[in-house]
This record gives C-alpha cells, sequence and structure tokens, in this order.
C-alpha cells in the first residue's frame, strides 16, 4: 500500500476531512519550479545554440553543405568545413580511450574480482583523487610533463610542442576512473551464483572473470566506455592547452593518411579547443566567430547527446536481465 | 597420500596424466598472468596520479637565478634592521611605505595614491589641496572613494617598484636537490652566451625559492610573474563558490524532493527525470555557452547590476562574478538533483507512512522527518558537486572571465578572475616562469578542493551522530 492511498471512512466530522492547505499548495509549486529549471535549462541550451547556428548558417560566406563536407576550417579565408575540428576531438578521444579501456578495464576486474579489502581500501582512494583533480592541472600536467617526455622519447624532430598524441594520453588518463568505476558496478551486479557455478566445474579465477563475468556485465561495460567516450568528446582543457591553436585541415586523397592526416604527433584543434581559444579573447556579439561557435557547440551537444542516449538503452537491456 | 586413478574406458577421449598436468599449468599460468597484468593497470594509474603530484611540486619550488635591481638585505640594512634576522616580510606598513617615499618617482607614486591611498587620515605623495580638487572633478579617481591598501599590497609594490626581481632562470625541485652545481654552471654558460641580455654574472645571485608561499597567496595579480599572487583569483573563486551555493542548493535539492516525494508517475515527470540525467552528461563548455547567450548578453541589465541602480551600472557588462557563478551553478545542478535523490530514496518508506499516518501533510513528513535523515547524503552529494564546479575552467573562459583583472572582487557585479582561470592563462604563456606560478597556483586550488572534500566529510559526520 503506497502513502497516498487513502482509506475511505464514513460520516467523518467535517473539520477531519482534507482541506485546502494554500501554504502547502505553494510549497509544492516551489518545488515543481525547481524540477522544472531543468527544463529550462535544456530549452535555453537548445534554443541559444540553435539560433546562434542559425544566424551562422544564414551568413553567406557560410554554406550548410560545406559545412558538414567540407575539410578545411579558416575562419579567416572564409572556409568554414567541419571536418578538421571534428578530425581533433576524434583523433584525441581515440587516443584517450586507447589508453584508458585497457587500465580502466582491468583495474576493474581487479577491483571486484580479486583485490582483498585492505587493498581496495588503497586503490580506490587514489582513483577517486583521480577524478577529482580539475582538468586544467591535467592540462598542465600535459604541457609540462607528458609532451616533454613524448618528445625526449620519441624525437623533438618526430613529435611536435602541440601535439595530439600528449593531450590524448593525459585525456585518457583522466578517464580511467571514469570507466573503472562504471565497470565495475556492472561487474558486480553480476550474481554470485554464475561465478559459483563456473568455480563449482573447476574454472580458475581467470576464466571466471573473463568467460563468465565479464561476457557477463558486457552491455553495462559498454555503456561504461560510451559514457566515458562522451566525456573524452567534451574535455575542454588539456585539449585547449595540449593539443594546438590550429584545425588540421586537409584534402583527401592529397595529403597522407598517415603521415598527415592521422598523424598522433602533431597539433590539431579540437572542437572543444576552438571554442575556447575563440572565446577567450574579447569576442564581439553577432560577428561569425561568435556564431560559429555555437554551430560547434551544437555539433558537440549532439555527438554527447547521442553517445549519453546510446549508454542509457545499454544499461537498461542490462539491468532487464539480470533484475 | 595419492590416490590410483581410476582406468580410463578411452585413452583418446580423455587427456593423459601427463597432457592434463601440462593443461593445468599451462591454465594456472595465464591466470597469474592475467592477475599480474591487471595490478599492473591499476598501478599504472597510481603512478600517473604520483607523477601528476610531482610534475606540480617539482614546478613550485626549486633553485632560482635571481636579478634584482636593489639587494632586498641592503634595502632593509638601510632601514636599520639587520639583515641576518628581518626579511622584507617583517617590515612593517610604515616602513614599506617609507622605502615607497625613498624610492618611486613623485609622478609615479602620485598615480599610485590616485588609484589606491596608503593612509586612511593623511595623503603621502598628494598635497591635499590637488587631491581635493581631483576628488571634487568630474570624473575622480578610485583612491578617492576605495579604501587604503593594506600590508600586502604594499609590500609587492615594494617588491614592483624597488627590488624589482628578474628570474632570469629557473630549476625544477629535483634537479635543484640532486645537482645544484649543475644549475650554477648552466647559468654561468648562459652569461657567456649572452643569453640573459645586459645582465652581468655578478648580478645574478642563485637562491632557494619557493614559489608556493604566503606572498603569492596575498598578493594581487600581476604581469610580471616574480610579483604576481593569486589573492585577486582565490577571491574570485570563493565568491563563485558562494553564488553557486546560494543557487544551486535550494533549486537543487527543491527538485530532488519533487521528482522523489511530490511527483507522482507521469509522462511529464519521466520527462523530467530523463532530461536530468541527459544533464549530466552535457560537456561543461557548453554550460559556458548558455551562460554566454543567455546570462551575459540577454540578461546583461541584470547581471551587470544595471537594473539595481539607477547611476551607472557596477560593470559595463555582463561578464561578472553572478553571471558565472550561476552558470557554474547551472552546471552542478544536474549532479546535485541526482545524489540528493539517491539520498531521498535511501530514507525507509516506514517514516513516511509514520509521518502521513499520524496525519501530517507532505511537506510537513518531508520537513521533519525525511529531510533530516537524508540530510548527510543531501550535504556530501552537494559539497562534491560544488567542488567540482570550483575547479571547471571552460564555462569560465566562455562567460568572459578570461581577461587581465588585477582588482578584487567586491560584490556580484565585479568582474573577477578564478584560480582555474589564472592556472589556464599562465600554463599558456610561453615563460618558464609562469611554469613555476601555474604550478603554485595549482597547489593552491587542490587545496582549497582538499578542504571542501574535508568539509564534507566533517559535515557528514555530524550530522549521521545525531541522528542514529
Amino acid at each position: 500500500m503506497t502513502p497516498n492511498d487513502q482509506v475511505e471512512v464514513d460520516r467523518t466530522p467535517k473539520s477531519l476531512l482534507k482541506q485546502p492547505r494554500p501554504g502547502e499548495m505553494l510549497i509544492r509549486g516551489f518545488l515543481f519550479i525547481c524540477g522544472a529549471i531543468s527544463i529550462a535549462t535544456t530549452v535555453g541550451i537548445l534554443y541559444e545554440l540553435g539560433k546562434e547556428s542559425l544566424l551562422f548558417f544564414q551568413d553567406e560566406r557560410v554554406d550548410f553543405f560545406e559545412f558538414i563536407t567540407g575539410t578545411v576550417w579558416q575562419p579567416q579565408g572564409g572556409a568554414f568545413g567541419v571536418w578538421p575540428l571534428i578530425l581533433g576531438t576524434l583523433l584525441i578521444s581515440v587516443i584517450a580511450m586507447v589508453v584508458a579501456v585497457p587500465i580502466g578495464l582491468a583495474a576493474a576486474i581487479y577491483l571486484s574480482e580479486y583485490a582483498s579489502r585492505r587493498v581496495r581500501g588503497f586503490f580506490k582512494p587514489v582513483l577517486e583523487i583521480l577524478v577529482g583533480i580539475p582538468t586544467v592541472v591535467y592540462g598542465f600536467f600535459a604541457l609540462t610533463f607528458m609532451t616533454p617526455l613524448l618528445r625526449s622519447v620519441l624525437g623533438s624532430s618526430v613529435v611536435g610542442f602541440f601535439n595530439v598524441a600528449s593531450a590524448g594520453v593525459v585525456v585518457g588518463i583522466l578517464i580511467v576512473p571514469l570507466i573503472s568505476s562504471l565497470a565495475e558496478d556492472a561487474l558486480s551486479a553480476v550474481p554470485d551464483s554464475l561465478r559459483e557455478g563456473a568455480y563449482a566445474l573447476g574454472a580458475s579465477k581467470f576464466e571466471v572473470s573473463t568467460r563468465i563475468v565479464v561476457p557477463g556485465a558486457l552491455s553495462g561495460i559498454a555503456a561504461g566506455l560510451v559514457v566515458a567516450m562522451s566525456r573524452a568528446v567534451g574535455e575542454t582543457m588539456v585539449v585547449t592547452l595540449a593539443a594546438g591553436a590550429a584545425p588540421r585541415n586537409f584534402t583527401l586523397g592529397a595529403d597522407s593518411f598517415f603521415g598527415y592526416i592521422l598523424n598522433p604527433f602533431e597539433s590539431a584543434q579540437a572542437m572543444t579547443g576552438y571554442i575556447a581559444i575563440t572565446a577567450s579573447g574579447d569576442l564581439a556579439y553577432n560577428t561569425i566567430d561568435y556564431n560559429s561557435i555555437f554551430a560547434i557547440g551544437l555539433t558537440l551537444f549532439f555527438m554527447t547527446l547521442g553517445l549519453n542516449a546510446l549508454s542509457r538503452r545499454m544499461v537498461k537491456r542490462f539491468r532487464e536481465a539480470y533484475e | 597420500m595419492s590416490l590410483e586413478a581410476p582406468p580410463r574406458p578411452d585413452q583418446g577421449l580423455f587427456p593423459t596424466d601427463q597432457e592434463y598436468d601440462s593443461l593445468l599449468g599451462r591454465r594456472n599460468r595465464k591466470a597469474q598472468f592475467f592477475k599480474v597484468f591487471c595490478l599492473l593497470m591499476l598501478t599504472i594509474a597510481v603512478v600517473a596520479l604520483a607523477t601528476l603530484l610531482y610534475t606540480i611540486v617539482n614546478d613550485s619550488f626549486g633553485l632560482v637565478a635571481v636579478v634584482n635591481q636593489n639587494d632586498p638585505d641592503d634595502v632593509v640594512a638601510s632601514l636599520g634592521h639587520d639583515p641576518e634576522t628581518t626579511t622584507l616580510n617583517d617590515l612593517s606598513y610604515d616602513e614599506l611605505v617609507g622605502l615607497l617615499e625613498a624610492n618611486v618617482s613623485s609622478g609615479v607614486g602620485r598615480r599610485l595614491e590616485r588609484d589606491q591611498r596608503f593612509y586612511e587620515d593623511r595623503l603621502v605623495f598628494e598635497s591635499d589641496e590637488v587631491w581635493d580638487e581631483i576628488c571634487s572633478s568630474n570624473e575622480p579617481p578610485a583612491g578617492c572613494t576605495r579604501g587604503p591598501r593594506n600590508t600586502a599590497d604594499v609590500f609587492s609594490l615594494v617588491q614592483e617598484r624597488v627590488i624589482v626581481p628578474d628570474v632570469i632562470a629557473s630549476y625544477p625541485l629535483a634537479q635543484s636537490i640532486v645537482n645544484p652545481e649543475a644549475f650554477e654552471q648552466e647559468v654561468a654558460a648562459g652569461f657567456e652566451a649572452g643569453r640573459f641580455g645586459d645582465y652581468t654574472a655578478d648580478q645574478a645571485s642563485i637562491e632557494w625559492r619557493a614559489w608556493f608561499n604566503t606572498t603569492f597567496l596575498l598578493a594581487p595579480a600581476s604581469a610580471t610573474p616574480e610579483i604576481a599572487g593569486i589573492r585577486t583569483a582565490i577571491l574570485g573563486s570563493v565568491w563563485l563558490v558562494v553564488i553557486t551555493v546560494i543557487f544551486a542548493v535550494p533549486v537543487g535539492v527543491g527538485a530532488a524532493i519533487y521528482l522523489v516525494e511530490f511527483a507522482k508517475p507521469s509522462r511529464f515527470n519521466d520527462f523530467v527525470q530523463t532530461n536530468i540525467n541527459n544533464l549530466a552528461g552535457v560537456p561543461s563548455i557548453i554550460y559556458g555557452m548558455l551562460g554566454l547567450a543567455i546570462l551575459v548578453r540577454v540578461l546583461e541589465p541584470f547581471t551587470s547590476g544595471a537594473i539595481f541602480t539607477t547611476g551607472p551600472a557596477p560593470s559595463d557588462n555582463g561578464r561578472t562574478v553572478l553571471s558565472a557563478g550561476i552558470t557554474l551553478g547551472l552546471l552542478t545542478l544536474p549532479v546535485v538533483i541526482i545524489s540528493s535523490q539517491e539520498a531521498l530514496k535511501a530514507v525507509p518508506d516506514s517514516l513516511r507512512q509514520a509521518g502521513l499516518a499520524l496525519g501530517a501533510t507532505r511537506w510537513q513528513t518531508v520537513r521533519s522527518q525525511i529531510l533530516p535523515v537524508a540530510m548527510p547524503g543531501v550535504l556530501t552529494g552537494t559539497i562534491l558537486a560544488v567542488a567540482r564546479a570550483v575547479g571547471e575552467t571552460a564555462p569560465l573562459i566562455l562567460v568572459g572571465a578570461a581577461s587581465f583583472i588585477t582588482a578584487d572582487p567586491t560584490g556580484p557585479f565585479s568582474k573577477f578572475t578564478a584560480l582555474p582561470i589564472q592556472i589556464f592563462q599562465w600554463t599558456s604563456f610561453p615563460q618558464e616562469e609562469f611554469r613555476n606560478i601555474a604550478a603554485a597556483a595549482s597547489i593552491a586550488l587542490l587545496i582549497l578542493l582538499l578542504v571542501l572534500n574535508a568539509f564534507a566529510v566533517i559535515l557528514r559526520n555530524r550530522y549521521s551522530r545525531r541522528i542514529p
């Protein structure tokens, strides 16, 4: 029985019947408005991004088709193809995932399947501290540690001062705790009966982990990875500081694929980096620069929204399997 | 004791003992390898954290080669103190002002005084008549209305105008400890190669410098790394925390109460819930763009304070602490709502039913039964969310905090800078010394976050003790 089911009692004195309470209604109204503010935020984001993007596409220098297919981003030259910025974002995110997925997953498996209470007590706080460090400090770390390290190991003629690899590796470190905590949640949601069944058949801990628990938690783990990817795509400070401020414009066919377009050791501006750099000067309203950051922002918004929605669907399916 | 293996019916189907042993050995080795691999990966995470902290500390302390226009020891000695026991830091306010008076040209002195005066009751560089005249003019300088300077301000003025330190080379902590001679050789070689411009080798002194020190915390922002401090940035960050909390906590907790306690399952309430989950995944820079478009631009009369006064607005545009604080509040909101919801959902239903059964209204039950029990969870979640917001840089860049500000924020309509913004700017400058102060500012930011987190733990413990 839920608390709001009311029991009908006949012949109740009128003074005991439910009475209108203006104060109660007022508070209820206030609480409702609090809930509605989150809707207003979404509407505000969509409206503003949409409105300014529309202004951007209405500008005579911009062509929508060129925006979604173009491979040159050069606002001064009137070239507005979004792909160089998306390329920067994707390169950094992919490097980040390459770094973070093995570390994050192995950490999650170890913490959920192997670790004793004492070992957990040591590693969990480390991961939590990694979450708590502001991204601008990671940016500092990328520029003053990771970049010099890469340059001294691989040679400064190979690795540029601003490069995608340094930013990608540091973004990877930044999302390790996210992956490990989401994956650990998924792993520990796998019922113990499955593990016990496998042990009873003589499986080793390794076999239980990799053949029973991980496949059982797969959609939950995948959902965590997608969330981490979305976080990497939206990450700003490391990317702005370490990956450089020039979009990697390219021509398909003419430029070498691995020598230039996908080269991780050269600089490439990401979408977030472009927005931050453009906005950090004194940006005048109603200019094409001002409008362009909103068009990029809208692209970014839909990319992260899509990734997050995908992850939620995966989690839902995962929950249904075990509950 | 060994058992005789039972006879096997079909040798082809089952492995021989030998095969079985090697199979088992292989499986065990694989398992062992996997375990070591996992532990190795976890260790990488620990090493990454350690390296990060090491990098920050390494750049915050170390040897420097510094050229002073006036030697601090001579300056202290000139005031009759023993340089062995007294440093510049120990000088009194009057002595510091005296140093300025003796060393600064009267034109510069007058400008400084017009900016902000040194004493409440007397003038140092200006004469009373001129002062009265400029203060009654149409555009009086800031010094006419502002209060007098404090010791930290005058100390950094003395640094800037009298000592004029110029750090020409710096060395990170680890190398300074392991191999200090190498630094001396490097500096000497630099002088021979003429890398230090007009300075000569005997002008430079090599000394230890902690870039993270009390002067650094108390001094206002500056364009010169040797004398720059982070007081302005710390105050900016504190203002941001206050506004964020004032905005996000009532609204966030209110929304959580509505969703958990009042809302009946309906399509609209489902939509609100999904929407909050979506908002939690929106990159922070997008919130910055929302702040820029709505708070800074559309609501400019409100965020610049123009509608609250009939005179000139406190700020000439909407790029104020208030805009940034509300932006961070909006950014924190989904996290506050979600963590408060978790805390409210964890309160047992029996409490609700008992309250309602006694005839309390829903709000009365929430206020006096449910909220007190859920409070530790709500507070912890909220403070952690605010701590995350304090470290956010991208939204602040978007709402326009990235310009060069040296004045402390005085109210919600002030221009401001914040700690993460300072770290961002200093990191992006090419000179070595800016790296050092960026590292020192990072230490300050991490300490601020640590304090906030400790605060969360203390509050939680206190509240959970009161409620059995």
